[in-house]
């Protein structure tokens, strides 16, 4: 008997209970699909990226071993701010936090030994994402694998750079065209790739509220629909490719709410305001990791168990996708072990509790339908006012939010109230402001990425730029600042020639901010 | 390090001050430190750096938060180092009423100024016994006797602190952007008194013509006199943040130099300047006196016969001889 | 008392290239409202810049926010940069830094660590620690 339809006790179950709208009818708030998770499970997603692209290269593949069913890349410091390892910004930092990838040829490194045809991959790439997706295109295509069959997100969000994580590179403006062309490009010739990943888990992470959290990332994304719609595509060809990436934190039934809004919202947003009719395009799907930020450093197998929590609210809450981090992830990068533990919380959850056997179980709770209106009517007032100070336009409000610095005095705010309450004591964190005893000494098995990774990712660089026709590489170089300079032109093609040429992510972001310039944050402490 | 350890004969603060004069940065910096916190070394401070002035260039910039102050601060700084002047910044931002506590953030915007070369020093407005009005004259002496030259007063245009640091200016730049109702408030908070020059930052976005006409209308409306030959202020449109409008900016202000010291208008100018700081000393002065002399009267008995007026002009005489 | 006498001042900065700032605001609005002057250099600054901000700003203690995983490299690096231009001014990183690391950035001359979450009582003794003066002078 499938465990899923019926309970350890041999109780049958069905597939839903409770009142309609049911998962799978508008507005979608109990699920995207009638009958969740029985015919499919969520993606377990695990997020890694460490040192070279081969270092990298063998995570993925034991990764995928190990039962995961997708890849998520983590690229370094150097590769997220477009500069490229020789850079000297990059000291100290290549391979650090995440992959280095310079050139195309560190991208075939990445993926080698992997059918990119039957993985679906992820990556966490926000100013030069255009450019690394040409990368993972070129890769694909060189390995026989057409454009076409490639499945897969890039997040590609760059509105929540400026407003918490700080990774731009361009002014919001060039950078939003960049997207649309990203958006452009994927809707014509890689039908199965989400473009944009709109994202919340920065946002949350850099210490928003959960009503903050929401109601930003949904306002981006609503962004993103204008630019998309005013750059001439209509809305129903690229929307239905629109995912999102949400944070799980510890206030279990605030996060469930919070998934819930989220669905309705969007649903109702897209139909009314911007009048898409695909239904695919109505359905807000969406990838989940845990918190962060709520791990703590002191008695760190304490994570588990919030992990495990965590990633229950994600499933509760119709998650299609979910990260787990791993306990050690307060002290260092994930070790091995520690991301082993992570992944097997999801399967605890997946394969023992049966909580996959009944869509949207908390349905019809007074407490979790209250929740969920109120962390909409909350989120609605800020979409409020974005429409009016952007005069109409969520797009144009967004950009005014960033630029007078509102979304960050809101997000500093909020993370400044909240250390204030642990302070005082009125929000315990277990081992850190309460139950402490057992607090010792850590972190004896870290993952260490040392000097030795930047020397030999150095040296790659080095090689591949001595390897390289250069008239065609500055050829293509060219092309790309004459096509960045017209805003009506799409830039992927002339990406991809760059990347073909071997012109390295630093190379072309160089070229690029030539034209569109640098970016100077308006800080707000 | 910091003051503290500065020593505390007048020698050290001479010798600080000749450092300061030879181009040390870290001598000018304890100097304003110095300054900043007052007291008998303050005016040694004073004393060390009064004769020395060069009579550099001093140019307030003020406008609202978000204005663009810092950013315009830093293109107009980079652009003059580069030209080969001696720029120096005084960021001047609010202490937290409560606490005494400050966050000055004005540094984050001037990156490109730094690397240049620009002085930059960030000054709360609390923290300094006699307030701004001392502080902000005496910090520019240090920073105009180090050979900076023009010496910025970067302040928030709100209120009493814009008045001061007017005060101890020889041109005022008021910054306003679009939207908001800036030239509004401009008006409002008492900027058009103040202004010799007017900028209209974040040019390329919406509204900026508008802020400009309102700016223009309420200039010709306006009645004011006592500028250089009475002339209406200049309005600069710019984009601080792609460079635009900067170097006319920079233009704006050098000839405003010029014009005031083509006349006697810039002697006027210094001389306004020089009796509003003898007002400040002379103010914190009496106000230390009297406070002496009112501790001392508050441990004696009260004499029921005498009002609180007449006590204070009894205590008033004797502080006056 | 407040708002007379000398309120100690503080640089911060991140070095590195991340941009999670979210520890460096907290902290600097702690700091804030325990009567500190904090000039914030914010995201992305250099040995070099910081450099500048501590002489300029005349600053008591500097400190440095990291979460790239560099704190090994880049903490002795500050701390060497500052003695080299004759600046004798405590550095304190805070960050994700592993206890097995502290002997090593202790022995290159980092006055304190503040680890992540660390409580405002701890933030601001250790600052008024290295410092030297409690700020009411």
């Amino acid at each position: 008997m499938d465990g899923s339809r019926s309970t350890l006790s041999g109780i049958p179950l069905e597939p839903v209970y409770g009142e309609g709208p049911f998962p799978g009818e508008y507005p979608y708030t109990r699920g995207v699909h009638a009958d969740m998770y029985r015919s499919r499970l969520w993606t377990m997603r695990m997020f890694a990226g460490f040192g070279t692209a081969t270092d990298t290269n063998g995570r993925f593949r034991e990764l995928l071993r190990s039962g995961s069913t997708g890849l998520s890349t983590a690229f370094d410091m150097p590769t997220l701010m477009g500069r490229d390892s020789d850079h000297p910004w990059s000291l100290g930092e290549v391979g650090r936090a995440g992959v280095a990838v310079d050139s195309v040829e560190d991208m075939a490194d990445l993926f080698a030994e992997i059918d990119l045809g039957g993985v679906s991959t992820s990556m966490t790439i926000n100013g030069p994402a255009a450019i690394l997706l040409a990368m993972y295109v070129v890769v694909a295509e060189q390995g026989g694998v057409e454009r076409g069959r490639l499945a897969g997100t890039l997040q590609n969000d760059i509105l929540k750079e400026y407003q918490a994580q700080k990774e731009y590179i361009f002014p919001p403006r060039p950078s939003v065209r960049l997207v649309t062309d990203v958006i452009r490009f994927t809707a014509t010739e890689m039908p199965r790739w989400n473009p944009v990943s709109v994202s919340g888990y920065h946002i949350r992470e850099a210490g928003s509220t959960a009503v903050q959290e929401l109601a930003f990332t949904l306002a981006n994304g609503f962004a993103y629909v204008e630019a998309a719609v005013a750059a001439g595509l209509p809305v129903d060809i690229f929307a239905p490719r629109l995912s999102f990436f949400f944070n799980s934190h510890v206030d279990f039934f605030e996060e469930i709410g919070k998934f819930r809004a989220a669905r309705r919202i969007w649903a109702r947003w897209l139909r009314d305001r911007y009048g898409a009719t695909d239904e695919r395009s109505l359905k807000l799907r969406f990838h989940t990791q845990t918190a962060g930020v709520s791990l703590t450093a002191q008695q760190p197998e304490t994570n588990i168990a919030r992990v495990a929590l965590q990633a229950l609210a994600g499933v509760l809450g119709g998650t299609q996708s979910l990260h787990t981090d791993s306990h050690d992830e307060a002290l260092a990068l994930p070790s091995e072990a520690a991301a082993r533990t992570a992944l097997r919380t999801q399967q605890v959850i997946a394969h023992e509790t049966g909580v996959t056997g009944v869509a949207d179980p908390l349905g019809g709770s007074a407490y979790v339908e209250w929740m969920t209106d109120e962390v909409e009517r909350r989120a609605e007032e800020v979409f409020a006012h974005l429409d009016e100070i952007g005069g109409g336009s969520i797009l144009e409000g967004v950009y005014e939010g960033i630029q007078s610095g509102w979304f960050m005095g809101e997000i500093a705010e909020s993370a400044y109230r909240f250390e204030r309450e642990v302070n005082a004591g009125d929000r315990i964190v277990v081992g850190v402001n309460a139950f402490t005893e057992g607090n010792g000494s850590t972190g004896t098995d870290l993952l260490r990425v040392g000097q030795e990774t930047e020397d030999d990712q150095l040296a790659r660089l080095t090689a591949v730029r001595a390897g390289r026709d250069s008239d065609a590489v500055a050829t293509a170089l060219g092309r790309v600042a004459a096509e960045a300079a017209d805003p009506d032109l799409n830039l992927m093609p002339s990406l991809i020639e760059a990347v073909e040429a071997r012109a390295t992510v630093g190379e072309i972001v160089e070229v690029l901010e030539g034209v569109f310039g640098t970016y100077v944050e308006t800080a707000v402490v | 390090m910091g003051p503290t350890e500065t020593g505390s004969g007048s020698s050290a603060v001479a010798e600080l001050a000749e450092a300061s004069r030879s181009g040390d940065r870290r001598a000018t910096a304890r100097l304003l430190s110095l300054v900043e916190r007052g007291g008998p070394q303050a005016d040694e401070v004073a004393s060390a750096t009064h004769f020395h002035v060069g009579g550099a260039h001093v140019v307030g910039v003020t406008g609202a938060p978000g204005s663009g102050k810092s950013t315009i601060t830093n293109s107009l700084t980079t652009l003059l180092a580069e030209a080969g002047r001696r720029p120096a910044v005084l960021a001047v931002d609010p202490s937290s009423p409560l606490t005494g506590g400050a966050i000055l953030g004005d540094r984050v915007r001037m990156n490109g100024a730094a690397e240049a070369g620009v002085f930059i020093r960030s000054m709360a407005t609390r923290g300094h016994a006699g307030g701004l009005a001392l502080a902000v004259p005496g910090a520019v002496r240090v920073l105009d006797a180090a050979g900076f030259d023009p010496v910025i007063i970067e302040t928030v245009g709100v209120g009493q602190v814009e008045v001061d640091v007017t005060d101890a200016a020889d041109t005022t730049v008021v910054v306003v952007a679009p939207g908001w109702g800036d030239a509004v408030q401009a008006n409002k908070a008492g900027l058009l008194e103040v202004a010799d020059l007017f900028v209209v930052n974040k040019a390329d976005r919406p509204g900026a013509d508008d802020a400009r006409r309102d700016l223009d209308l309420m200039l010709d409306l306006s009645t004011i006199t006592g500028r250089v030959g009475g002339e209406r202020p200049s309005v600069t449109m710019t984009t601080a943040t792609e460079g635009d409008g900067i170097a006319e900016l920079a233009e704006a202000v050098v000839g405003h130099l010029g014009r005031l010291s083509d006349g006697e208008e810039l002697a006027q100018r210094r001389e306004r300047r020089r009796l509003a700081e003898v007002r400040a000393h002379l103010g914190h002065l009496l106000e230390g006196a009297g406070e002496e002399v009112l501790a001392t009267e508050a441990s004696k008995a009260t004499n029921p016969a005498e009002s609180p007026m007449m006590v204070a002009r009894r205590l008033a005489a004797g502080l006056l001889g | 008392m407040v708002g007379t006498g000398l309120p100690i001042r503080v640089v911060l900065a991140k070095l590195g290239l991340d941009g999670h700032d979210r520890g460096l605001k907290v902290v600097a609005r702690m700091l804030r409202d325990a009567g500190m002057e904090v000039v914030y250099l914010g995201l992305r600054q250099t040995t070099g810049s910081i450099l500048n901000a501590v002489e300029q700003e005349d600053a008591d203690v500097v400190g440095i926010s990291m979460h790239n995983a560099g704190h090994l490299t880049l903490g002795p690096r500050i701390v060497s940069a500052l003695a080299d231009a004759g600046l004798d001014v405590p550095v304190v990183i805070g960050g994700i830094v592993p206890d097995v690391d502290l002997a090593e950035l202790e022995a290159a001359g980092v006055a304190a660590v503040l680890g992540p979450g660390a409580p405002v009582d701890e933030v601001v003794s250790t600052v008024r620690a290295v410092a030297g003066h409690d700020g009411s002078d």
